[in-house]
């Protein structure tokens, strides 16, 4: 699915119902707001303490007003939430690869506060769905859900608007770390910054594969997301024969950076298949690296799980 | 303890709550997670937090309402009712962490009275939260 037409989809719920109203399996109950006040450290008398509530003016004891929420919610089961109790509009977004969720904003307006014995009742609308936004989590769409909370005789008692995130997760970056070994700082070598454009390369490397995106025939490196000639955002995975000649190459002296030996030769190879790539020469006198000569692919894990191409003289 | 702390003729613009310093231990935060009815596992199981890309459980919404309520409680006691809260959540609270809460009075008009809370962990602004109180309710 295009990110247009779920947008569009999940635009089409604006206004109606996300599930079925949920009534609570409990009516408003002193043990459970006790529970409450202990886990937040509320010391209100007005929570648990008949007098103390009257002479506040209430009828008796009553709930916290945060916990309007906490009555309606759905029970704890082994292996999470039943479908029903999902939301179809969520899980439009789940299904795009949206996996992520995190509650930004909750506004509860409170209409009386509840008393025990309440039985409420809550519905869910959808209010509106975002655009497209980059967050640090990752690029996703803001949901807001607007709740009316009612009570047995369907009167209102509060409402809530509930903004949740549905994003797709940033890809998990290698962690280089400074080791120390003989007593001597040993440096990491650089690492790249995995996007969703290219990992399918570096998990292709740390199985000893060299692939390449093809869009229509054309092969591309180094990754990107779109097709120069086509414009197009969809692509396939090829893989290098690894075989090919050094089209140019460089032999560095200086500036020594940690984590390489020296001299060092980086060499840029054509493919058989017509991609260049830069590499570094595996085994092989810096002398004997000349434009033409024929390589061949190999794999070096340089640091535990981190493999790298590189080329050895065929 | 006191019912009513402090008074609607005690409350002007610019006053500050007292502060509140809340350790986010796993404890805290599966007792209250489990307090306000929310099994999500992200907010009891390290194991399926961590798959999710996150270091460790972290506190949920509903109990970072319930701790700007109590915050804002503390002070205000039962003299006032309290007619709404809307947050905006930030950086996560996890295990190891401390939530200070501090919180301003920022409008009066009447009886209604308009505080702002904000609660900082060492990442930043875990929350920030408007909460509106009315002082014409009580008996």
């Amino acid at each position: 699915m295009t990110d247009d037409s779920l947008l569009a989809q999940a635009r089409e719920w604006v206004g109606r119902a996300a599930n079925q109203p949920a009534t609570a399996r409990d009516p408003v109950n002193v043990p459970m707001i006790r529970r409450w006040c202990e886990a937040m450290g509320e010391t209100n008398a007005i929570y648990f303490d008949e007098s103390a509530a009257q002479a506040a003016g209430h009828p008796g004891i009553v709930a916290p007003p945060a916990m309007l929420e906490v009555w309606t919610m759905a029970p704890y089961r082994p292996g999470g939430r039943t479908a029903e109790e999902g939301m179809a509009v969520l899980n439009l977004f789940d299904e795009a690869g949206y996996t992520g969720v995190v509650a930004t904003n909750t506004r509860q307006e409170y209409d009386r506060y509840l008393v025990p014995g309440d039985v409420i009742t809550s519905t869910p609308i959808v209010d509106d769905v975002s655009d497209e936004k980059r967050t640090a989590l990752g690029i996703g769409h803001f949901v807001t859900l607007r709740y009316e909370f009612t009570d047995a005789s369907d009167e209102r008692v509060g409402r809530m608007t509930f903004r949740v995130l549905k994003f797709k997760p940033n890809l998990a970056q290698p962690k280089a770390e400074a080791t120390e070994e003989g007593g001597e700082n040993k440096f990491p070598h650089p690492r790249p910054a995995i996007t969703h454009d290219n990992a399918f390369y570096w998990e292709g490397l740390s199985n000893r594969k060299l692939l390449f995106q093809s869009t229509d025939g054309r092969l591309r490196h180094p990754p990107g997301p779109m097709d120069p000639v086509s414009g197009s955002l969809e692509f396939d995975v090829v893989e290098s024969s690894g075989r090919g000649t050094i089209h140019s190459f460089v032999v560095m002296h200086q500036p020594r950076l940690p984590g390489f030996e020296y001299p060092l030769p980086v060499v840029l190879v054509e493919l058989e298949e017509g991609v260049r790539l830069v590499a570094n020469v595996l085994d092989a006198d810096p002398k004997e690296v000349e434009i033409g000569r024929k390589v061949e692919v190999d794999f070096v894990e340089v640091e535990p799980g981190y493999i790298l191409p590189a080329f050895r003289l065929s | 303890m006191s019912n009513q702390i402090v008074t609607i003729s005690d409350i002007a613009v610019g006053q500050s709550l007292p502060e509140l310093v809340v350790p986010i231990t796993a404890s805290a935060i599966v007792a209250s997670a489990i307090a306000t009815n929310d099994f999500e596992n992200v907010h009891h199981d390290k194991a399926a937090a961590q798959a999710t890309g996150v270091p460790d459980i972290f506190m949920n919404i509903l109990t970072t309402n319930g701790f700007v309520q109590r915050f804002v409680s503390d002070w205000c006691g039962a003299a006032a009712r309290i007619d709404s809260v809307d947050i905006k959540l930030g950086a996560p609270n996890f295990v190891g962490d401390t939530m200070k809460l501090t919180g301003e009075v920022t409008e009066v008009q009447g009886d209604k009275v308009e505080v702002r809370v904000s609660g900082r962990n060492a990442i930043g602004e875990h929350v920030g939260a408007t909460v509106k109180l009315n002082f014409g309710g009580a008996a």
